[in-house]
């Protein structure tokens, strides 16, 4: 069977579940190589993940020069694998740095790129929900090596304890590669919170909280129900919270079980962002708010009254 | 400086997006077009670099003929030139055969910075940038939500949103920047710049004029194919009601139901 790579997603060597979830789909056509790509050091926390997950080899590549400049040296570490491995394919997660790695690998080798997948069958044939998900579209890479992106929270991860054999891959990033140098990298707002795009539950709040100290009403749900917080761009853009909260078109995309939605009228951009999650509920004291449309469970009230309310309700039942 | 920024034509952001069932490309016939909204804010910091830096900007695009109104909007905005690559042999091209093209119009401008938005609206890619980087082989100054040139140094730095913060980020001259939407607030076209873009000097170039070659271009180069589209499945209708003293009560009764708590 052909090697499927897959390219771990993690946070200083702390793999997200997305990379959980791009193994398990791996399996299905094909052994999966987990590809790890980071600062010196940092393998070894993402090590023992990658073994429970399924990992038939793991690609190891650390070096300062990854994280050192933008993109290009992973793009370019990707690409000279493809020529090694002779992979059937590429997974990445669909994040905003992922896509422009998985882009600019593809560009290096020829190769077909398809993005924003949400689910992939055998024979690479895969699943896209575009336009916001009113269409469903299947298609396939007719070139190269298929580099699919694929959207967190598509796939349930499963566990398939292996002993990946490891081989370390030399660094050797050219001088082009280099032409984008990361001098600083800045931290904000760290929550402790489970990440937005990997959430099960997340519950957002918009221009409806008024103020940025109402965001505890928010927080204070998401944390009692174990969710990530998000942001419409109304309450971004107002500072009331960082915009790497921000769920929609120019935010992130998530695709969670719940999707809690305060205060937020659901403008096409929003709805862009958070449209393809499982169930969605709604607080909004305007009963002809759009996101009333998409709602499966909606409440037209005070969000001041409905919220406290809310997770009153759900300690009591706790 | 010598700036070029590129511009998009796709469906109003409120149009019903769909793909034409004959050739599985976004419908651009049967729905109003507009500027993509990300790229108004490319275009304003073209503006923005001119105002600060002096040079002149250049707006770009590539698409069928009504295409050009993106390229009219951005001359209405305050840019100088307009370029329009547009050619039957495009059309279904994918999003590296899009960036490619580009890229052959792009380099013959010698251009200093090569603005590009984050995102279009219509397919989403988010990877035009990344891949102009590529083409053109300059610094990938992409997702930036602040840029800061320095002509005289001969570089640029930008902050580049991350995951869970940013990082700075600096690129020798060239640069292909791409911004985000915390970046800026696009500017109105005022009356005087809709009159005065009417004069601005607007080239359509073919395929050939830019040296792509036909056999890559379109559907039959295309690195992937469309098997089929299907509308979504309706959604059942959800349950919306008025809150009565119990609106958070029935709400938590609702996710206990549905066993989401
Ligand atoms: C290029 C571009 C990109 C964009 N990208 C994004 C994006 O990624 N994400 C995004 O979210 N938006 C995005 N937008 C903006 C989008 O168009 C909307 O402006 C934004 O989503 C509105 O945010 P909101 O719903 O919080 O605010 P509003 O639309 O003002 O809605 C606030 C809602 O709160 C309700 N409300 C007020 N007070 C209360 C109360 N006490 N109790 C209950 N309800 C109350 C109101 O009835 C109203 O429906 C983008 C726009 C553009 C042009
Ligand atoms: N056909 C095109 N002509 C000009 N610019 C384009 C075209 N397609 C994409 N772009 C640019 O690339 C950016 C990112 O688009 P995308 O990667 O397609 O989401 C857009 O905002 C545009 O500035």
């Amino acid at each position: 069977m052909a090697e499927v790579l897959v390219l771990v997603e993690h946070a200083d060597g702390e793999p997200k579940k997305v990379t959980a979830e791009l193994l398990t789909l791996a399996r299905r056509f094909g052994e999966p190589s987990a590809v790890f790509l980071g600062g010196p050091g940092t393998y070894a926390k993402a090590k023992d993940f990658l073994a429970r997950y399924g990992a038939q080899k793991v690609y190891v590549a650390e070096s300062a020069d990854i994280d050192g400049y933008v993109v290009a040296p992973k793009a370019e570490v990707l690409a000279g694998l493809f020529g090694s491995a002779a992979p059937a394919a590429l997974l990445v997660a669909a994040t905003a740095e992922g896509r422009e790695v998985a882009a600019r690998a593809a560009a290096k080798t020829g190769s077909g790129l398809v993005w924003d997948v949400v689910d992939v069958a055998p024979g690479l044939v895969v699943t896209q929900q575009v336009f916001g998900g009113s269409t469903i579209v299947r298609s396939h890479v007719t070139k190269g090596t298929p580099v699919i992106t694929v959207r967190p929270n598509s796939a349930a991860p499963e566990e398939a304890p292996a002993t990946p054999e490891e081989q370390q891959v030399d660094v050797a990033v050219s001088d082009a590669a280099k032409a984008a140098q990361v001098s600083d990298r800045v931290v904000e707002g760290k929550s402790g919170r489970p990440d937005l795009t990997e959430a099960s539950i997340v519950v957002s709040g918009g221009r409806g909280l008024g103020a940025a100290e109402n965001f505890r009403l928010v927080e204070e749900l998401a944390d009692l129900m174990g969710g990530a917080v998000g942001a419409s761009r109304a309450a971004t853009d107002a500072g009331w919270y960082p915009h790497q909260a921000q769920v929609g078109q120019t935010g992130k995309t998530v695709s969670p079980q719940l999707y809690v939605a305060v205060g937020i009228s659901g403008a096409i951009q929003h709805r862009a962002g958070m449209q393809t999650s499982k169930t969605i509920v709604a607080i909004n004291k305007d009963p002809e708010a759009p996101i009333f449309e998409l709602a499966d469970f909606g409440i037209v009230g005070d969000l001041f009254n409905v919220v406290p309310q809310l997770t009153e309700e759900l300690r009591k039942r706790q | 400086m010598n700036i070029v920024v590129t511009v998009k034509q796709v469906p109003d952001t409120w149009a019903e997006k769909k793909l034409d069932p004959s050739d599985m490309t976004t419908d651009r016939a049967t729905v109003d077009n507009v500027l993509n909204e990300m790229d108004e804010y490319g275009v304003e910091e073209a503006l923005l670099l001119k105002e600060a830096h002096g040079g002149e900007v250049t707006a770009v695009t590539m698409g069928p003929d009504k295409a050009v109104e993106a390229v009219r909007k951005a001359l209405q905005m305050g840019a100088d030139k307009g370029v329009h690559l547009c050619d039957a042999s495009l059309h279904g091209s994918d999003a590296l055969q899009t960036a490619s093209a580009l890229a052959k119009v792009i380099a013959p401008l010698n251009p200093d910075v090569v603005i590009v938005s984050s995102e279009a609206s219509d397919a989403r890619g988010g990877v035009v940038g990344a891949l102009l980087a590529e083409y053109l082989g300059l610094p990938q100054l992409t997702l930036a939500r602040k840029v800061t040139a320095d002509p005289g140094g001969g570089t640029v730095t930008i902050e580049r949103q991350t995951d869970n913060g940013y990082a700075t980020v600096l690129g020798k001259l060239p640069v292909v920047v791409g911004v985000i939407e915390k970046i800026n607030e696009p500017r109105y076209p005022s009356f005087k710049g809709i009159m005065a873009a009417k004069k601005k000097p607007l080239v359509t170039m073919t395929a050939a004029d830019a040296g792509i070659d036909p056999g890559s271009a379109g559907p039959s180069g295309a690195y992937s194919e469309v098997d089929e589209a299907q509308p979504r499945p309706p959604k059942a209708a959800g349950q919306v009601v008025k809150d009565e003293g119990d609106g958070g009560a029935k709400l938590a009764a609702f996710l206990a139901d549905q066993k989401l708590v």
